[in-house]
C-alpha cells in the first residue's frame, strides 16, 4: 500500500470499523518504507520491533473512535529524542546515542496512540538545506532521485512525498520544514515560535527552532498540529495561549481576506517558473474573493546575514555540550583532557557543523559581539517591525518557499555561501517567530514548487484556512511522484 | 572596526581553539576562505542603521515563567551513567585535569 | 613611598532551596556521586532549563539585605567555557543585567564605621565537582551541578585586609539573617575570591591586580591579603612591576605562591540565554518579600538595647547569628527576663555549644524550656544552684517544670515550713547564738549551713536568712 489515495479520516474510519488493524497498517507501512528506502534513503532508523509492539498494544486496547490519530504510523526526524530508540541528529557524535527520555511531542504522540515508525534522515544537527550533510546517508527526492529532497528535514519530507507515511514530524530553524516540503510537493508547517514545546528537540538555534508537521493535505496537517501544540512546563518559552482546533474553519473560503505579496520575495535569483507559480497563486486567491496587494519587507535582504549570525551563535553554544565526556562519541587513544575535547569534537562533527560552530564562536567572541551578534539582533527587530507593518492591514502573506525547485545532489554542496542564500525566503519567518506553511503550488520541469503562506503570531488558523482554500481550488497536491531518476 | 578585515588563518585557529576544534592544514585553508566569504556577507549588516534599535534576542511571548521550588529526584543515575563513555564507581571518568580551579566562577 | 591598597571581593553564596536553580533535582549534599542528577543536570541533548521561583525570591531577599537596587527587568546569560564539571559547556548566569546592583553594607574596624559598596549581585548555577586522582584520571560528580548561587561583587572601597575581614563578617551575618543560606565557608556554602592592588598615595590610577585562590576561612583571607599587600609593596619598592596573576595562599607557610600569569582576559562569549524568558519583578512582589523578611541584625541590636535594656556588647554577641538571636527573642517571648535570658545564652548555652561542638539548632534546647527554667529562678521555685542541674536536663530535652518536680528539687520558701526547722537549729546551737550576740557574724553563716544541710539544699537562702535574723534578734 501507499498513502497517496487516502487521508487521516478515511484511515481512521477503517481502523474504527475494523476493516484494518493498527498492526496491518503498520506492517504495510513498514513494507512500503523498506521497499523505498534504497531509492529514497529517508530513514536512519526504522523501528520495526517497537512499531509492531505499539500497534499490537493499540489493537488490543481497541481504537479510540474519538481519536483520529489512534493507530496511525508517523515518522519522526532524528533530532527529536525518543526514549529507548537511537537518536543521532545524523551525526557521528550521536551514532550510538540512546535517549533516556521522550521529547514532549513524542510523549504526546504516544499518549494519543500514534505509532512512531522510524527516525528520518536530516542534515547533521539540522544544519543544511539538502540533507546531504548527514553522517549516514543522502536522501533522494522521490520526484527525481538525482535531486535533493531539501533540508534539513529531508527524510521526513521525502517519506511523506513517497507515500511512505501519512505524516511526519520535522523541525524548522530557518526553513527546514517548508523548504523540503516545497522540494518534495507536500504540506509543511512551521508553527509560531512557542506554539510547540522544544523539550527533547536537539537544539540548533534556540530562539528559532520549532517542531512542525509534514502531511500530504492541509487538513491532516492541521490535525497533527492539534496533537502536538500547547504549553509545556518543561519549555519556558512555550506559549500558555490556548490552542484552538486548527481543523475548524477549513471551509474553502478566503472571501474578503487581505493578502500581501512582498515585492522582495519575487526579486533577483527567483526562478521564473517559481515566480509564475506564485503569481498564479495570487490570482487563485483573487478568484476566491481575496484582495492581493504588493507590499514591501525592506529588511528582507539582510535576513540571511542576520539569521546565519544568530543561528550559528546559538548553535556554537548549544553544541558545546558534545564534548565526549558524558555521552556520545569520545575519540580513542586520547592522552589528556584537551584531547578528549578537541579530538572528539573534530572527529565527531562534520564540516558544515564545524563551519557553523566557527561562525557562531567568531560572532560572539570578544571584540566582535557588537558588530555581529548584537547587530544581527538589532536587524532582527527591524525585520519583525517590517512584518508588523504589513500585518496591520493584511491577513496573510504569500510568496515562494524557495527561490528554485530542488537542485541536483552534489550541485551546491561545495559552496556553503550559495547554499545559505537558498534560505532567503524562509528565514525571515523564523527571525520573527511567525507561523509559515509551504504547500504544493505548481511544477517546474517536473519538480514541485511550493507556495509559502505566512500569518501573524499564533494565527495558524489563518494559515490553514488559506492553505485549505488554495488546495481545494487547485490540484497540485493530487500529483504523485513516480519514483525514479531520469535526469 | 571588525567589518573591514578579512579573517585570516591565525584568527581561524584562535576561534577553533575557543570552540575546541582543530583542522588539518589543508582544511584550514579551505575553512579560512569559506569563512571569509561568509563573513563578507555578514558584513553587509553594517549598511543598516540600527542606532536607535533595541536588539531582539528572543521572540517568546512568555515572561516571568517560573517553576515552584519543589524537588523531584528522577532516579536517572544508572541510565545516565550507562550512556557515559567512561565511568568508575558512580563517577564519570576523564583524563586527569591539571588546572586546579573549579566550581562556578 | 606610601601606598594605598584596593581590595575587591567576589563572594559566592549557595542558596538553601529544595530544588536546583534550573532543574527539579534535589539540592542535597553528601549523597552518592550523581545520585541527585537528571538529564538536565547532565546537559543531555534536547533538555531545557526551568527557572526556580524560590531562587529568584532568595535573590531578592539577599539583595534587600544588602540595600541593593533590584533590577526589575533582568535576564540570564550564557557564559561559555569547557570544563568537565560544566556539563553544557556554558554556565547560566547573569552578566549584563544582574538581578541587583549598587548596594552597601556597613562595617566597623577599630571603632570606625564605614560603608562598603556592592557593585552587583547576580544569581547563577553552580558547577559539579571534579575529584583529582594521582593515577591519571579525574572523576566527575554532578550532584552539585545546578545548585543555586548568588555572587556578590564589592566596589573598590575596601582599603585593608582588616576591612576585607570585617566586610566578610558583615556580609555573612546579613545573608545568614535572611535565611537564604547557611553561609558556611568550611562547608563550601560561602566561597571567596579576592583581588588586591596597590598604588602610590594620591595616584588616581589603580595598580595591577593579583588574584588569590584557596582561601578557606576569613582568617586566611586576611592573612593572604596582608602577605600579598606587603609582597606587592616590596616588588614596587625594589623597582619591579606587578604582573596580572593568580596566586595560591599556602596555609602552612602563610605565603602566597604564583599559580599562573593571566594573559589577557578569558573569552566567555556571553550572550542572553534564549531558553529562558526574561524576568520581570514587580513592586508588589518586592513588597511582599520585604514584609516577610526577618529583622536584620542592626535593627535587632537597637531593639535589644532600647527596649530590653541589654548592654551594647551583649546585644552584639546575641546578634552574631540568626539562630542565637531568634532563640533569644523566643525565650523572652515565652516570659523569661531578658537580661537573664541573655546571660544564659552567652554563658551556659554558649559553653555547652562549644563543649559539644554543635550548632544551637542541632541541640535539644528550646526557647520554651529555657524560658520556663528562667521563670522558676525568678519566682524562687529553684535556686541558681539547682538551675545548673536543670540546665543539664533541658539540654537533654527535659521539660524543666515537670523535671524539677519529679526530682523534688523545688526550693523551700514557705516560712511556715522553714520556721520550725530554724527554731530547732537555733535551740540546738546556743554557742552560735552567743557568738552572734557578741558580734561574730560568722555564726550566721554556720547556722544557714545547718539549715541547708537539714533541707538537703532545697531551702531558699534568702528566706532562710530573713527568718534566721528575726529568730536570732528575738533571743
Amino acid at each position: 500500500m501507499n498513502y497517496f489515495d487516502t487521508d487521516l479520516t478515511t484511515l481512521h474510519d477503517k481502523l474504527v470499523n475494523k476493516e484494518l488493524t493498527a498492526e496491518q497498517l503498520t506492517r504495510e507501512t513498514l513494507a512500503k518504507i523498506k521497499a523505498d528506502n534504497e531509492a529514497i534513503n529517508a530513514y536512519i532508523t526504522i523501528d520495526e520491533e517497537g512499531a509492531l509492539k505499539a500497534a499490537k498494544a493499540i489493537d488490543e486496547k481497541g481504537i479510540d473512535a474519538d481519536n483520529l490519530w489512534a493507530g496511525i504510523p508517523v515518522a519522526v526526524k532524528d533530532n527529536i529524542v525518543t526514549k529507548g530508540l537511537r537518536t543521532t541528529a545524523a551525526s557521528k557524535m550521536l551514532e550510538n546515542f540512546n535517549p533516556i527520555y521522550d521529547a514532549t511531542v513524542i510523549e504526546k504522540l504516544r499518549a494519543n496512540d500514534v505509532i512512531v515508525i522510524g527516525k528520518t534522515n536530516l542534515d547533521e544537527f539540522a544544519m543544511g538545506g539538502s540533507t546531504e550533510n548527514s553522517y549516514f546517508k543522502t536522501t533522494h527526492n522521490p520526484w527525481n532521485v538525482n535531486k535533493v529532497p531539501g533540508g534539513s528535514s529531508g527524510g521526513s519530507a521525502a517519506t511523506v512525498s513517497a507515500g511512505g507515511v501519512l505524516a511526519a514530524l520535522g523541525t524548522d530553524t530557518g526553513g527546514s520544514i517548508r523548504q523540503p516540503a516545497s522540494f518534495t510537493g507536500v504540506v509543511g508547517v512551521k508553527p509560531t515560535y512557542g506554539r510547540v514545546s522544544r523539550w527533547g528537540i536537539i537544539a540548533f538555534g534556540s530562539s528559532l527552532d520549532q517542531v512542525g508537521p509534514f502531511t500530504r493535505s492541509v487538513k491532516d496537517n492541521a490535525a497533527l498540529l492539534n496533537l502536538i501544540a500547547g504549553h509545556d512546563e518543561h519549555d519556558m518559552t512555550s506559549s500558555d495561549k490556548a490552542v484552538p482546533d486548527f481543523t475548524a474553519g477549513l471551509d474553502g473560503s478566503v472571501k474578503g481576506m487581505r493578502v500581501a505579496l512582498p515585492k522582495e520575495y519575487l526579486g533577483e535569483g527567483v526562478d521564473e517558473n517559481v515566480k509564475k507559480a506564485v503569481l498564479d497563486a495570487a490570482n487563485t486567491f483573487k478568484e476566491l474573493g481575496a484582495t492581493v496587494d504588493e507590499v514591501s519587507l525592506p529588511h528582507s535582504k539582510y535576513g540571511i546575514a542576520a539569521y546565519y549570525i544568530i543561528s550559528s551563535s546559538e548553535a556554537s553554544s548549544n553544541l558545546q555540550r558534545f564534548d565526549g565526556i558524558r555521552y556520545g562519541f569520545r575519540a580513542q587513544d586520547v592522552k589528556n583532557l584537551e584531547d578528549v575535547y578537541v579530538r572528539s569534537r573534530s572527529e565527531g562533527f562534520g564540516d558544515e557543523v564545524k563551519r557553523r560552530i566557527m561562525l557562531g564562536t567568531y560572532s560572539l567572541s570578544a571584540g566582535y559581539y557588537d558588530a555581529y551578534f548584537r547587530k544581527a539582533a538589532e536587524v532582527r527587530t527591524l525585520m519583525i517591525n517590517d512584518f508588523k507593518k504589513v500585518f496591520e492591514d493584511h491577513d496573510f502573506i504569500i510568496g515562494p518557499t524557495a527561490p528554485t525547485p530542488a537542485f541536483g545532489i552534489g550541485e551546491e554542496s561545495s559552496d556553503p555561501k550559495k547554499m545559505y542564500m537558498n534560505d532567503v525566503l524562509t528565514v525571515p519567518v523564523n527571525m520573527a517567530g511567525l507561523p509559515g506553511m509551504s504547500l504544493p503550488a505548481g511544477f517546474s520541469n517536473g519538480l514541485p514548487v511550493g507556495l509559502q503562506i505566512i500569518a501573524k503570531p499564533f494565527d495558524e488558523q489563518t494559515l490553514y484556512k488559506a492553505g485549505y482554500a488554495f488546495e481545494q481550488a487547485t490540484d497540485f497536491h493530487k500529483q504523485t511522484p513516480e519514483i525514479g531518476g531520469d535526469k | 572596526m571588525a567589518n573591514e578585515e578579512k579573517i585570516d588563518k591565525a584568527q581561524v585557529e584562535h576561534v577553533a581553539s575557543l570552540a575546541k576544534l582543530q583542522f588539518e592544514d589543508a582544511d584550514l585553508g579551505k575553512f579560512t576562505t569559506q569563512l571569509g566569504d561568509i563573513m563578507e556577507l555578514f558584513n553587509t549588516l553594517s549598511e543598516v542603521d540600527t542606532s536607535n534599535v533595541a536588539p531582539t534576542f528572543s521572540v517568546t511571548d512568555q515572561f516571568n515563567t517560573m517553576r515552584e521550588d519543589v524537588a523531584v529526584n528522577s532516579h536517572q543515575k544508572e541510565a545516565l551513567l550507562k550512556n557515559a563513555p567512561d565511568t568508575e564507581e558512580g563517577f564519570i571518568r576523564v583524563p586527569a585535569i591539571i588546572d586546579e580551579s573549579e566550581g562556578a566562577n | 613611598m606610601n601606598f594605598q591598597t584596593t581590595i575587591g571581593l567576589e563572594v559566592h553564596v549557595e542558596l538553601k532551596t529544595n530544588s536546583k536553580i534550573f532543574s527539579p533535582s534535589p539540592v542535597e549534599f553528601g549523597d552518592e556521586p550523581n545520585a541527585n542528577t537528571n538529564v538536565i543536570d547532565w546537559g543531555y541533548p534536547g533538555v531545557l532549563p526551568t527557572t526556580n521561583k524560590g531562587v529568584v525570591e532568595s535573590g531578592i531577599k539577599a539583595a534587600l539585605a544588602l540595600h541593593a537596587e533590584i533590577e526589575k527587568h533582568n535576564h540570564f546569560d550564557r557564559k561559555n567555557y569547557f570544563y568537565p564539571d560544566n556539563p553544557k559547556a556554558y554556565q547560566i548566569t547573569q552578566a549584563d543585567k544582574p538581578i541587583a546592583h549598587d548596594g552597601w553594607i556597613e562595617i566597623e574596624v577599630d571603632g570606625k564605621k564605614k560603608k562598603i559598596g556592592i557593585a552587583e549581585m547576580h544569581i547563577e548555577e553552580d558547577a559539579g565537582k571534579n575529584t583529582h586522582n594521582p593515577n591519571g584520571y579525574s572523576f566527575v560528580d554532578l550532584n552539585r551541578q545546578g545548585t543555586p548561587l548568588i555572587e556578590i561583587v564589592s566596589k573598590p572601597d575596601i582599603a585593608s585586609p582588616d576591612e576585607a575581614y570585617a566586610y566578610l563578617e558583615a556580609l555573612r551575618q546579613r545573608i545568614q539573617f535572611t535565611g537564604v543560606s547557611d553561609v558556611k565557608m568550611e562547608e563550601g556554602s560561602m566561597r571567596v575570591d579576592v583581588n588586591i592592588s596597590i598604588r602610590p598615595y594620591g595616584s588616581d590610577k589603580y595598580g595591577t591586580k593579583t588574584e588569590l585562590k584557596n582561601l578557606n576561612s576569613f582568617n586566611y583571607v586576611r592573612k593572604g591579603l596582608a602577605y600579598e599587600e606587603k609582597r606587592q609593596q616590596q616588588v614596587l619598592l625594589s623597582g619591579g612591576t606587578i604582573q596580572q596573576e593568580t596566586r595560591r595562599f599556602d596555609e602552612t607557610t602563610g605565603q602566597t605562591i604564583l599559580m599562573r600569569v593571566k594573559e589577557g582576559s578569558d573569552d566567555y562569549r556571553y550572550f542572553p540565554e534564549p531558553d529562558l524568558p526574561a524576568l520581570s519583578i514587580s513592586d508588589d512582589w518586592i513588597q511582599d518579600i520585604q514584609e516577610s523578611m526577618p529583622e536584620m541584625p542592626g535593627k535587632r541590636r537597637e531593639r535589644y538595647v532600647s527596649e530590653l535594656g541589654l548592654k551594647d556588647y551583649d546585644a552584639m554577641v546575641l546578634t552574631q547569628t540568626k539562630e542565637m538571636s531568634d532563640f533569644f527573642d523566643a525565650t523572652v517571648k515565652n516570659g523569661a527576663d531578658a537580661k537573664m535570658a541573655a546571660n544564659y545564652l552567652m554563658g551556659d548555652v554558649n559553653a555547652y555549644l562549644n563543649d559539644q561542638q554543635v550548632d544551637l539548632q542541632d541541640t535539644q534546647l528550646t526557647p520554651e524550656h529555657l524560658a520556663a527554667m528562667i521563670k522558676m529562678i525568678s519566682d524562687g521555685t529553684i535556686s541558681t544552684k539547682i538551675a545548673k542541674k536543670v540546665f543539664k536536663a533541658i539540654t537533654k530535652g527535659e521539660e524543666p517544670v515537670a523535671w524539677v518536680k519529679s526530682k523534688g528539687l523545688v526550693q523551700l520558701s514557705d516560712p511556715a515550713q522553714l520556721q520550725p526547722i530554724i527554731k530547732k537549729i537555733v535551740d540546738d546551737n546556743q554557742q552560735s547564738v552567743d557568738d552572734f550576740k557578741n558580734g561574730k557574724d560568722r555564726a550566721v553563716g554556720y547556722l544557714v549551713g545547718q539549715v541547708m544541710k537539714q533541707t538537703r539544699g532545697q531551702a531558699n537562702p534568702k528566706v532562710v536568712n530573713e527568718l534566721l535574723m528575726k529568730e536570732l534578734n528575738n533571743r
